[in-house]
């Protein structure tokens, strides 16, 4: 049974909706359906002490899932794909919209999570750069900086969700 | 031992077995529409299951779906259905 009261979820909820579209982002239009993945979110949230994907299997560890935190490195690939997140928390415009309906697609998370398969990062070798460039895993978001911002300031994904790229 | 939770229904002609997550939306719809068609189904929370028990549960899964993801359908001990996929539910309660 849900410990998260109702309110909570409302607001998060709320909340998160009005980022995503400050973001470019679309939502599930189902309401019940998107409140129940954010009280999901929050649920995660107090076993693990992260906002693990609500869809998945967290271990719990937090290194273990960093891909797993919602937006997941995984949420664009599949807008892209199939128009909608593994969750279908995020969805297509059309979607959003009604126009169409969200499925239940495969998991494109290799088992055991990227650490079981090291993904090997293309950083491109450029002489002379006076910052590093960094990219969030999220969202493609691209920054020269010495270090990569707290929170991307586009998808809002921590530090952590960060690779050089340059 | 895991203990899989049973839900009556009208129509028992297949033995349904969930592996789902209490947070998972496609879980969530799949239990709906099977009580919603009267289908008798056991489940298993695998994200509630406590200690030892959630690998074990974990390692059930995977024997079944080798992607480990939620909701895998086992059907007769021998059948597999990953994700919620309406029309192989529905068939369930075809008689
Ligand atoms: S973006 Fe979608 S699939 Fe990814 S963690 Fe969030 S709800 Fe789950």
């Amino acid at each position: 049974m849900s410990r998260i009261p109702n309110e909570r979820v409302a607001k998060v909820w709320e909340r998160l909706a009005l980022e995503a579209r400050d973001a470019g982002y679309s939502v599930n239009p189902d309401d019940a359906f998107a409140s129940e993945l954010v009280r999901g979110l929050l649920e995660n949230e107090t076993r693990y002490g992260y906002r693990a994907c609500p869809c998945r299997l967290a271990s719990g560890v937090r290194e273990r899932d960093v891909d797993l935190v919602c937006p997941c490195d995984y949420r664009d690939a599949d807008l892209d794909e199939y128009g909608a997140c593994y969750c279908a928390l995020y969805v297509s415009p059309e979607i959003s919209r009604g126009e169409k309906t969200a499925t239940s697609i495969p998991d494109r998370r290799p088992v055991g999570g990227p650490t079981a398969h090291p993904r090997e990062m293309e950083q491109v070798h450029v002489a002379g750069l006076a910052f590093p460039v960094w990219r969030c895993r999220v969202c493609g978001y691209l920054c020269a900086r010495p270090q990569p911002p707290l929170v991307c300031p586009v998808c809002k994904a921590g530090k952590e969700r960060f690779e050089r790229f340059m | 031992m895991l203990e899989a939770k049973h839900v009556e229904g009208m129509h028992n002609k297949h033995k349904v077995l969930l592996y789902t997550l209490t947070t998972c939306g496609w879980c969530r719809k799949t239990k709906a529409l099977l009580q919603e068609l009267s289908v008798g189904y056991d489940y298993i929370d695998v994200d509630d299951q406590e200690g030892g028990n959630k690998e074990l549960a974990k390692q059930e899964v995977l024997k079944w779906n080798p992607a480990c993801s939620f909701p895998t359908i086992v059907l007769d001990g021998k059948d597999c259905v990953v994700g919620f996929q309406e029309d192989k539910i529905r068939e369930l309660a075809a008689e």
